[in-house]
């Protein structure tokens, strides 16, 4: 096994900054779910002058759609969703103070220059691990946008929450290093 | 002349839509657990035994493998000698899909229009189906739920009959190393040479439902699917695109005649859990 750090929400932006690229994380605590269509009406709020309905402040966003719980589930298959879509969106919130996102894949550079200006997070859950990751789960909430189904924005309750740094606050990527590291090309 | 019930196809396609989503196939499971005992990254090793147990899990506990379980591509040989009868063919297919997909809480991510509305369907419908008639008095579903985190890293390229062999190895190697994390590596790498624009796409989406384990009849096709696995995996973008030596566990390339003045070539690639099963009534 690398080595593990442990982490607890909410995240500050010194224990933020403190995380490097590579790290292998697992997170306790409370974070909040939301795809590309929660985002859109979260930054549309935003620009009417309108509250969140949550406080992002050194919070963390899981990019996910849940499959449906079965009968006495808290959730089904909880995998990561890609990142990029996202990215239009991730730079309003984390100027709301949004400390953290767990998604997979690449990321724009606005994504990056916002992450470095206000000293947040990109980790990358294992894309397709959705039964191991759902077994963390310890409690799903729907907080608002009910009609979006699977896209809601919830409140997820983890443990041990596994994940890895991709892209720290000071901007290094691990999926370049990584790549790099192992290319033969 | 045989009859089938159009109801017993329904239930067959709900039972696949199940199967595929649960139960990764073998030959997937196999080459998942080769690689992690094979790969030199010690967290791309991690990312394969946690890949092999969540398998397990979804195995054991009927879950899903991935949450994203797809828009469902269905892919009927009908035997010309039957006959459907009790409904409408392709009605039974969405029925089917709707039944699986509700009763065996799978995700719904199908909308109803691409473009403006994009509203749920609220039952994964409809299906993408593809039907063949073939000799005989069968009916063959292949059922292959088809995620769009990798579904988006598609490529097509109109090459130039000049191109040749080089050309086509550049663009699937640039098209994987693009991709980089996003369609969930391992991958598999479905291609289609040939035909027309649409018969490229459609032979690159059915290269990804022939085992993994089985090559191109072709001994020049095969050849060049090992080649194109060795060239892939030397980009070092390897699981979750983190860095390791897999970043695809298969090459499958399907082929048909072209015309004289194009070299069509598709590419549809598929993450570690390329889902699919089949049945025969």
């Amino acid at each position: 096994m690398t080595d593990v750090i442990r982490i607890t929400t909410p995240l500050d932006e010194a224990a933020a900054r403190s995380l490097k690229a590579g790290d292998s994380v697992r997170i306790t605590g409370t974070i909040f779910t939301a795809r590309d269509a929660a985002h859109k009406r979260m930054v549309e709020a935003l620009e009417r002058g309108e509250n969140l309905p949550v406080d992002l402040h050194d919070q963390i966003i899981y990019y996910v759609g849940p499959s449906p719980a079965k009968p006495g589930q808290v959730i089904g298959a909880a995998g990561p969703t890609t990142s990029g879509r996202m990215d239009r969106y991730a730079p309003r919130l984390m100027e709301e103070g949004l400390r953290g996102m767990i998604g997979k894949g690449l990321r724009s550079s606005e994504v990056v220059d916002a992450m470095k200006k206000y000293g947040a997070v990109y980790f990358a859950a294992i894309g397709g691990a959705a039964a191991v990751i759902a077994r963390t789960i310890k409690k799903y909430e729907v907080l608002a946008y009910d009609d979006l189904g699977a896209e809601a924005l919830a409140k997820l309750t983890v443990e041990d929450f596994p994940a890895i740094v991709v892209i720290d606050s000071q901007g290094r990527d691990f999926y370049d290093e990584g790549r790099k590291k192992f290319s033969r090309e | 002349m045989r009859t089938i019930e159009a109801a017993a196809i329904s239930e067959a396609v709900a039972k696949l839509s199940m199967d595929a989503n649960y139960f990764l196939t073998d030959d997937i499971y196999q080459a998942i657990v080769n690689a992690e005992q094979n790969e030199e990254s010690p967290l791309a090793k991690e990312i394969l035994t946690t890949l092999s147990e969540n398998a397990c899990i979804a195995r054991d506990e009927h879950m899903p493998i991935c949450q994203d379980t797809g828009m469902a591509v269905v892919f009927m040989e009908i035997g010309q000698d039957v006959h459907i009868v009790g409904g409408d063919l392709k009605q039974a297919v969405d029925a089917g899909v709707a039944k699986g997909y509700i009763e065996g809480y799978l995700r719904k991510s199908v909308v109803d229009d691409p473009l403006f509305e994009r509203k749920n369907t609220k039952d994964n419908t409809p299906a993408v189906l593809h039907l063949d008639i073939v000799p005989g008095d069968k009916i063959k579903i292949v059922l292959a739920p088809k995620g769009f985190g990798s579904e988006n890293m598609s490529a097509l390229k109109m090459c130039k009959p000049s191109d040749g062999v080089e050309g086509v190895k550049k663009f699937v190697v640039d098209t994987v190393r693009n991709a980089g994390p996003n369609p969930c590596p391992p991958i598999v790498v479905g291609i289609g040479i040939g035909g027309t624009v649409e018969k490229a796409t459609f032979l690159a989406k059915k290269a990804l439902i022939r085992p993994i384990s089985t090559r191109n009849s072709d001994p020049k096709y095969a050849q060049l699917e090992q080649e194109l696995l060795t060239m892939v995996n030397a980009t070092g973008v390897g699981p979750q695109g983190l860095g390791g030596r897999h970043t695809a566990l298969a090459v499958n390339i399907e082929h048909y005649p072209t015309h004289i003045a194009g070299m069509p070539v598709a590419i549809n690639i598929n993450c570690h859990a390329t889902r699919h099963a089949e049945i025969v009534l």
